[in-house]
């Protein structure tokens, strides 16, 4: 079954068959738990569709294998005022119809991304709207400034203008509307793949897009011209396939059977760290324990409390047995990679179980007290959950984990309906430390700041160096400001951070690809030899 | 008898809200699909915003109320996880989840009943008792074991099978089939046994006592004494007797096989009704499940009313009874 194709783009699939120069090119079959949700860029902003849509639609900057800001479909940009960014585009890009690209496909997306149903609204953060110079010419009008605008926007996706209003796409999917959008199941990118088949939980098919700009550039690295996407839900039988040669590659394997397959004659597991850390927090509220029982009194409200339970976390314990080996514990909030990470803040209490003791003793609670651990029940919150319900019960804090479905528990954290809770955050959006302390450690407010800190941790100092990152455009005074918060955190420990996880691949021998910290596939990368 | 299958009809109603209804109320625990549509990074304001669009922030009564209306007139909605309207899902997944049914249930049939009939006149070979063991296998093991160990042998070590998938499959008037390629009928032999093997034993069992029970029976000693021969009386006399609740049983069977191929479904990613179901209950897309579970009771609903049909046809006592009762 194909979905139905547009005349343009039939004719393109049927000359890239016919074109020898595509002749030697190879095929990836590409193995996934979960189908892409939808084709449309400014729709869902989940990892499973983005995966997808990064390598059909493109940025205007994107990044390079060091993660660092790189111009993509604009090639230069300059910031004539502090409300103004001014992009030159790239000249001879061509849309997968064939279409060339211009500024009204960027002022067009602007809109679309910007339109009340897309959930890629924080890819352009600060903007007001888009404005055409000229054909190759965009400047973006800021409502609000951004000095980290760049960042936002290697997520922010252009689609074709002429196309979405020829196929009635002007908006993403409205969860209410009868029918869905023409860009749910088709696409027409710029990028190096193209959508040529797509069954949603079935198979979605890409060929090499020949007119590809990258071609010229240089940015092809790759030899694979064929990529087929299986979504295979269930983990044996992903394995299976792997194990069958079925398919190339398996982006997402269990843990628990990465050591067998890196064992398996023929197969081999590449690994990668994501940009994400793994942490428990503290209600620092409530003066008293919503879950617990600590006569009263709110222990966490006590930092020698909070420092005993960083103390009494055994990270490469939870390192070698629940992550077996995935893992590298980690002192601060943000990972290395991100923009303001700074090593002499990367320390943690180091795992004292007596000094543990010590410090709940002089904090009055010599036997301990009661509390419940929240977590969601994906891996590897739950087990971590579990891991440190023992740790803690070992200096006498008694721990009831409490593992809900991920459905139920952002809603629960949500209300503050918690006292001592296990989340990650994954800081890949923007690779910027602004993001991650403006939505963990800042107060709560009505303004989307502190919309994770559900602990509700207040600090003065805290809320004025993220007002500075805000404005502040200089790199050097901004990672100053960074270390400065990331050793306050490190200090007055709202939060105990765990480890960054390493995501394994797994894939054939003669497979090579490059992990990136967004934990996503770029096929135009890949090599099939 | 019109007014019979017209009562009936209304029940069927009546059952299907009432699913509905039930389902509803059940959807307030599996959580908030807007924890799993927006990342895990979306603000605060961003989730209240799409819970309000959506209506789930209402409560479950009124969410029902809006369903039902709509379901009325033939709008089942969008999906939350794919985006895509509800009945076109459907519509798409039917022919996997018939298909797959359809060979099941005739794997079970076809297998069932010879082995039941054998097992049954061969009470004390060793080969019975071979068959009876093995059928234990098929009755105690779970699906999802069973196909784990066939995708294992088969498609692991003997290479032979694909693990999974539906093979490619042709249009043929709106309908997929995979019946019409090579591929697509190898990628149904693992789970059409798989969702058959239990149905099998089933009936295997079914036949084998009913089959003792009527060969003890006055008229097949009668039909011996006539001098039939043992084929005539196996298969004309005894065989035809038991086929009346093998037939209810299949009948029923044939909805369960439909419902609860989800698992069957799952382990071989076959793209059915079934893998849809439960990924929907994993991401909370209530769309999908409320129309998913109306669909199932209007299966069973008219499996029942086709059997209580065949009933009413078949035993001419039910006929005389309810003409002098009025109805019943």
């Amino acid at each position: 079954m194909l979905p139905p194709m547009s005349l343009p783009r039939l004719l393109a699939v049927a000359l890239l068959a016919c074109l020898p120069v595509l002749a030697a090119g190879k095929t990836l079959r590409y193995a996934s738990q979960d189908d892409p949700q939808t084709l449309d860029p400014h729709s869902a902003n989940l990892l499973a569709t983005s995966r997808l849509t990064a390598n059909v639609y493109e940025p205007l900057v994107w990044r390079d294998r060091e993660w660092k800001v790189i111009p993509w479909l604009a090639t230069s940009w300059t910031q004539p005022n502090d409300r103004t960014w001014r992009f030159r585009l790239r000249e001879g890009v061509k849309f997968h119809d064939g279409s060339p690209f211009t500024a009204d496909d960027v002022v067009f997306s602007v809109e679309r991304a910007l339109s009340p149903t897309s959930q890629l609204k924080v890819a352009l953060q600060g903007v007001e709207k888009a404005v055409k110079v000229d054909a190759l010419t965009v400047e973006l009008v800021m409502r609000e400034p951004n000095p980290v605008l760049l960042s936002h926007m290697t997520n922010f996706r252009i689609m074709s203008k002429a196309w979405a209003e020829k196929f009635g796409a002007l908006r993403p999917q409205d969860y209410t509307a009868k029918e869905d959008t023409y860009a749910a199941r088709n696409a027409n990118g710029t990028g190096a793949f193209m959508v040529k088949e797509r069954q949603t939980d079935v198979r979605t098919v890409l060929v090499a897009h020949r007119d590809w700009w990258g071609h010229k550039a240089g940015k092809n690295e790759g030899n694979v011209t064929e990529v087929v996407l299986l979504p295979i839900k269930s983990n044996a039988t992903r394995l299976a396939a792997l194990l069958s040669g079925e398919v190339d590659f398996v982006i997402d394997p269990p843990t628990q059977d990465v050591a067998r397959l890196r064992a398996a004659p023929g197969l081999k597991v590449q690994e990668g760290g994501e940009l994400r850390v793994q942490y428990i927090a503290f209600d620092v509220f409530r003066d008293d324990l919503l879950y617990g029982k600590a006569g009263g009194k709110n222990p966490f409200k006590d930092i020698r409390v909070r420092q005993a339970v960083a103390h009494a976390i055994d990270t490469e314990a939870i390192r070698s047995k629940v992550m077996r080996g995935y893992s590298r514990p980690l002192g601060s909030i943000l990972t290395p990679g991100v923009q303001g990470y700074a090593a002499d803040a990367d320390k943690r209490l180091p795992h004292d179980r007596e000094r543990a003791k010590r410090l709940l003793a002089e904090a009055g609670y010599p036997d301990g007290f009661e509390v419940t651990l929240d977590a969601g029940n994906v891996q590897p919150a739950a087990d971590i959950a579990q891991a440190v319900a023992v740790m803690l019960s070992q200096v006498g804090i008694k721990v009831r984990p409490n593992i809900v479905p991920q459905s139920n528990y952002f809603p629960k954290i949500e209300k503050y309906d918690t006292s001592f809770y296990v989340l990650s955050w994954g800081a890949g959006v923007t690779a910027d430390a602004l993001y991650t302390l403006q939505a963990l450690l800042h107060t709560v407010n009505k303004k989307g700041e502190g919309d994770f800190n559900m602990g509700r941790w207040s600090n003065a100092r805290m809320d004025e160096l993220i007002q500075q990152l805000q404005v502040e455009k200089d790199q050097a005074k901004r990672d100053a400001i960074t270390r400065e918060a990331l050793l306050l955190v490190g200090r007055d420990l709202p939060i105990v951070t765990i480890h960054q996880p390493l995501i394994p691949w797994a894939m054939k021998k003669n497979v090579s690809a490059w992990f990136s910290p967004v934990n996503t596939v770029y096929f135009y990368k890949v090599r099939v030899d | 008898m019109i007014a019979f299958v017209i009562r009936r009809m209304a029940q069927g109603v009546i059952v299907m809200l009432v699913v509905g209804f039930i389902a509803f109320s059940l959807f307030n625990f599996v959580g908030d699909p807007v924890s799993l549509m927006l990342p895990p990074e979306a603000t605060q304001a961003d989730r209240q915003a799409m819970r309000e669009n959506l209506g789930l922030d209402k409560p479950f009564y009124v969410q029902f109320a809006t369903f039902a209306s709509n379901a009325v007139q033939g709008n089942f909605g969008i999906s939350l996880r794919l985006g895509r309207p509800v009945s076109t899902l459907l519509v798409e997944r039917l022919p996997a989840t018939l298909e797959l049914a359809f060979v099941a249930a005739t794997l079970a049939l076809v297998v069932g009943i010879p082995l039941g009939v054998y097992t049954g006149l061969n009470r004390n070979s060793w080969l019975s008792r071979v068959f009876l063991t093995v059928s234990l296998i098929g009755v105690s093991l779970p699906t999802f074991l069973i196909g784990i160990f066939l995708i294992l042998i088969f498609a692991v070590w003997l290479g032979w099978l694909p693990s999974f998938g539906r093979g490619d499959t042709v249009m043929v008037g709106g309908w997929s089939t995979g019946f019409l390629t090579g591929s697509g009928l190898k990628a149904l032999i693992l789970p059409s046994i798989t969702l058959g093997l239990f149905q099998l034993t089933l009936i295997m069992r079914l036949v084998r006592s009913e089959m003792l029970e009527v060969l003890r029976t006055d008229y097949i000693k009668f039909a011996r004494a006539r001098g039939l021969t043992n084929r005539a009386v196996n298969f004309g006399h005894a065989l035809r007797n038991t086929l009346v609740p093998v037939i209810t049983i299949t009948g029923l069977q044939l909805g369960a096989i439909i419902a609860f191929a989800i698992i069957t479904e799952t382990v071989f990613q076959w793209p059915g009704m079934g893998l849809l179901f439960i990924q929907a209950v994993q991401f909370a897309d209530i769309p999908v499940m409320a129309a998913y579970l109306c669909l199932i009771g209007f299966i069973f609903v008219v499996i029942n009313l086709v059997v209580d049909m065949l009933y009413y046809f078949v035993d001419p006592r039910l006929r005389i009874d309810t003409g002098a009762a009025g109805g019943h």
